[in-house]
């Protein structure tokens, strides 16, 4: 019996090479959420870059909308061991939004509306690993999965992928955000299963 | 900002007593929080529960602030009361 089921489970990994250890492959959407979905009029909507001197470079909707966008399918992995392959995003390159950004910072704060906090390494967001991404499968982000706009940082899991994002803090010294502040991972890279503090 | 139908999702403070019985000896629930968000004050019980995440969040009902964040690993339990003033824990036979 113990080889039977090994030989199931050796079959399963070989068939779905993308998906990091322990994780399980969905074709669903799951809604993970610390709170409740703020509805973000997009009149209101505002996305700041706060440099480690107080600096800030802010954009509206609107002028968020004209900086050039890529399309990106990419693979996401979630800390509660679901992965999802293949999914297509329209955003903007954190590496258009900090490029005129004068920073020897090291370390970022990612900011949402709602409160919700995580801590990225500058060198994370850059270099076309991250974006803040406001269409999914080609339609308008929903609030459900953090619209009007969300971070995609696809290579690390995906509580790091802040919903309702609305910010950023450049910063000289790491700090934990919401999760990585209650026993999550500082870093969080799915291929080294770094879940918890420790891992 | 948010629609009043979005806070129906939330469970309240008592499904979160078998995570905490692990932790305390005594049935948390019971015990009163103080919100460092805004003082309210009330049983752990009333709290309003986010069980959908990566860990349990418990939201003051009355100003939406976190009051406690339970994280289970496979071998230990984090459990963040940065959100709570203090704790109120009555005491068996006073």
């Amino acid at each position: 019996m113990g080889i039977i089921s090994r030989g199931f489970g050796g079959r399963r990994r070989e068939s779905v090479p993308g998906l990091p250890p322990g994780q399980y492959l969905t074709h669903d959407f799951p809604v993970l959420s610390a709170g409740p979905t703020p509805r973000i009029p997009l009149d209101r909507w505002r996305f700041t870059v706060t440099t480690e001197t107080g600096d800030q470079k802010s954009w509206n909707w609107t002028e968020f909308q004209a900086l050039p966008a890529d399309d990106v399918t990419v693979d996401i992995h979630c800390v509660t061991k679901w992965s999802k392959l293949g999914t297509t995003w329209r955003g903007v390159s954190l590496d258009t939004l900090l490029a005129d950004v004068e920073s020897a910072a090291d370390y970022t704060m990612v900011h949402s509306f709602g409160g919700y906090t995580t801590n990225v390494p500058m060198e994370d967001l850059l270099d076309g690993k991250a974006w803040v991404a406001y269409k999914f499968d080609g339609e308008d982000l929903e609030p459900e999965h953090g619209g009007p706009a969300r971070l995609l940082i696809p290579h690390l899991y995906f509580w790091k992928s802040a919903k309702w994002v609305n910010g950023v803090q450049l910063m000289t010294e790491d700090d934990p955000g919401f999760w990585e502040a209650a026993g999550y991972h500082m870093y969080g890279d799915p291929w080294r299963e770094q879940r918890y503090q420790g891992d | 900002m948010t629609a009043p139908g979005d806070r129906a999702a939330a469970l309240d403070g008592n499904a979160m007593a078998g995570d905490l019985r692990e932790i305390f000896a005594v049935d948390v629930t019971s015990a009163r929080f103080m919100c460092a968000g805004c003082t309210h004050t009330d049983a752990v019980a009333t709290l309003m529960l986010w069980h959908q995440a990566p860990g349990l969040v418990a939201r003051c009902p009355n100003c939406d602030d976190v009051v406690m964040r339970v994280v289970r690993a496979p071998d230990r339990v984090y459990l963040d009361l940065r959100g709570s003033v203090r704790l109120e824990v009555p005491l068996e036979g006073s």
